[in-house]
This record gives structure tokens, sequence and C-alpha cells, in this order.
């Protein structure tokens, strides 16, 4: 018998990297900003998207959401209500979306149709943070009821977005939410981050979100 | 939550690169994982028995290499690395720092075999034993 050592030096998901390399390609040649939103479940991630892609519509733009939960369609049917085609994946367990299953979900769609795609992962702080679907911007979120030091308890996802949306800002007074502390943790985990302070329900914070997604997508989409 | 599937991957990646060496059995497999690689050493270790069953990798040793998160302070112009991941600031200049240089990594490093000798191969070949 003979001990040998093999080096490999791989990536563990190196299969979702490719994959994910290969859809940012697309989503660059099709001119479509690509946003992967990630909270915890009950953050109000779709009461925020539903909001973002009625705006959007009203102000001529062209957008499109996918939709990650683990059962139910739900979900895609509120958010269908706004008129965006709109397509539920129902992961059946798994904990978050990857790659493979947006390619799927995308088959038939033209992205050079659209001006914006959104993906609401699956409800999960910790497993989603892995998995890179090639988006251009991931949105981390977080409500006024979850508690203002969810960044440091999950800095593996806050640390690896783009921008952060504290929703339901409507209710912040009464739930005794200490914005200063939340803001304070938020840049603590990932310096200098854009943060938005929104409402879905009364629209606050709203302009400036729809004003950064424009910005946003005019830059990174050339 | 999803370490089985990552714990998966590591087992065919693995076996996939165990065709160039019929017969060998897996005695090691080492990773090297990122303190922001969002995944838990423990449970890693106890998915690893579960996923590598009925493989050439059953019985084979998970060794887990940490690495802690190194970032780049445009202030200090220096690669520094961070205690813990609670805040992201230069332990020199407590200045915010955002350019990480090191700390995602979930790599399969290497992996250690046991093969059998040519000689033995030999010997099994000719007597009609498969190696």
């Amino acid at each position: 018998m003979t001990t040998r050592i093999v080096e490999l030096r791989r990536g563990i998901l190196k299969k979702n990297d490719e994959l994910a390399a290969g859809l940012r390609e697309r989503y660059t040649a099709g001119g479509v900003l690509v946003l992967n939103l990630v909270s915890s479940p009950g953050t109000g991630k779709t009461a925020f998207l539903e909001r973002t892609l009625r705006e959007l519509r009203e102000r001529g733009s062209k957008v499109a959401a996918l939709v990650g939960d683990l059962e139910t369609d739900n979900d895609a049917r509120r958010l269908a209500a706004s008129g965006a085609p709109v397509r539920q994946i129902n992961t059946h367990g798994i904990c978050h979306l990857d790659a493979e299953m947006i390619s799927k979900h995308l088959d038939g769609w033209e992205l050079a149709d659209l001006d914006y795609l959104f993906i609401e992962n699956v409800g999960n702080l910790v497993c989603p943070s892995s998995y890179d679907l090639g988006e251009k911007i991931r949105v981390a979120l977080l409500s006024v009821t979850e508690g203002e030091d969810k960044p440091l308890k999950y800095p593996t996802l806050f640390n690896s977005a783009d921008a952060a949306v504290i929703t339901k800002m409507d209710i912040a007074e009464p739930c005794g939410f200490d914005r200063e502390l939340a803001l304070k943790n938020i840049n603590e985990i990932r310096p200098g981050i854009r943060i938005f302070e929104t409402s879905a329900k009364t629209g606050t914070g709203m302009e400036g979100w729809l004003g950064y997604l424009e910005e946003e997508r005019v830059s990174r989409t050339r | 939550m999803h370490e089985l599937s990552i714990v998966s991957s590591v087992v065919d990646t693995v076996q996939e690169s165990l065709e160039k060496y019929p017969g060998a059995r897996v005695v090691e497999v080492r990773l090297k994982v990122g303190a922001l690689a969002s995944v838990v050493v423990d449970s890693l270790e106890f998915c690893w028995g579960i996923a590598t069953e009925g493989t050439a990798l059953a019985g084979s040793r998970l060794v887990v290499l940490t690495v802690p998160v190194v970032m780049h302070c445009a202030h200090c112009d220096a690669d520094v690395e961070l205690d813990g991941v609670q805040s992201f600031r230069c332990p020199r200049c407590d200045e915010p720092c955002g350019d990480l240089r090191q700390g995602r990594e979930l790599d399969i490093e290497s992996f250690e075999i046991e093969e059998a000798d040519e000689a033995e191969t030999a010997a099994k070949r000719e007597i009609g034993v498969k190696a």
C-alpha cells in the first residue's frame, strides 16, 4: 500500500459559481439589472417587492421577478398582482436558491426586454449568502421588529450585501426601534453600504430606493 | 442548514477525481473554510459520515482548516487580519475597511488516498481479482 496526497484546490461550490458567471454574462448582455433580495422570514420582502414592482411599472420600467419559497405559490400570486411577469421557484425543503434553479426558471423570458429582474430568495439569513445567483446587487433586508443587532448576528450575509433595506419603518416607534444603533451595526459589518429606510405601507423611503435602482441600472448594465 | 449539500458536493468532487486512481481508498479530505463562508464546521463533520457512507470515502477523516478574515486597510495601505466578524475595522488604526481579501473560502484543498502497489495490482489482475 502507498499513500498519496492529491492536491485539488477547488471551490466546493465551483459548479454554482460557474453557472452564476454564465448568468451574469447573460444579464449584462441583456442590459437587465438583477437584484437578489435576502432576509429572514417575515421581514417583508414580498410587500417591499410588491411596492417596488408597482412603482417601477408606473414609471414605465419593464420588470420581472423570481420568487423562492420552500412551498406554495402565494408570494408569486401576490407579486403578479402588480402586472409584472412573476415565477415561483419551489425549493421543496432546500433553504436557498442556487444558480441552476434561476437558470431553469428563466427559460422563455427575453432578458433584453427587461430593465430589472428581482430575485426574492428563500427567507433565511444564512445559507443564501453562499450561493451566487449572478446578481449585480445583493440586498440584505431587516425589519424594525427584528432587533438592531441582526447584522452582528448574521455578519456573513450583511458583509456580502451591496445595499441594505430597513423595512416597516411606519411601526418603528411603537416597536422601540433604535434607528441609530441599527445603522451603526450595519456599518460596522459592511462599512459604507447604502442603507434605505422604507415602509411598503406608507411609501416612506421608496423614492430614494427607486432612484438608487435607476442609477445602478444606468451605470452597472453598461 | 445547507451543510449536507456542501458535504455532498465535496464527496462528488473527490469521487470524480478518484477515477484516475482506480481501487484507491480515501483516508482524509482537507477543506479550507473562511470565517465568512457561512458554514458551521461542526455540522460539516456531523454530515460527513452520512454523506460518505457507501462511497470510496467511507471511513475517511474530514479535516477543516479555518481561515480568518483579511481586509485591505486603505488607511494603513496593508492587508490586516481581523480577530472576528463583529467589526470590520482595521485592528491597527480602527478605520472601517470594506475591501475583503480573504475569508469567504469554501475549498477542497486536497485528499489523501491509499493505493494498492503496482505489483499488488498486477498480481490481482493475474488471478482475476478486480483492483
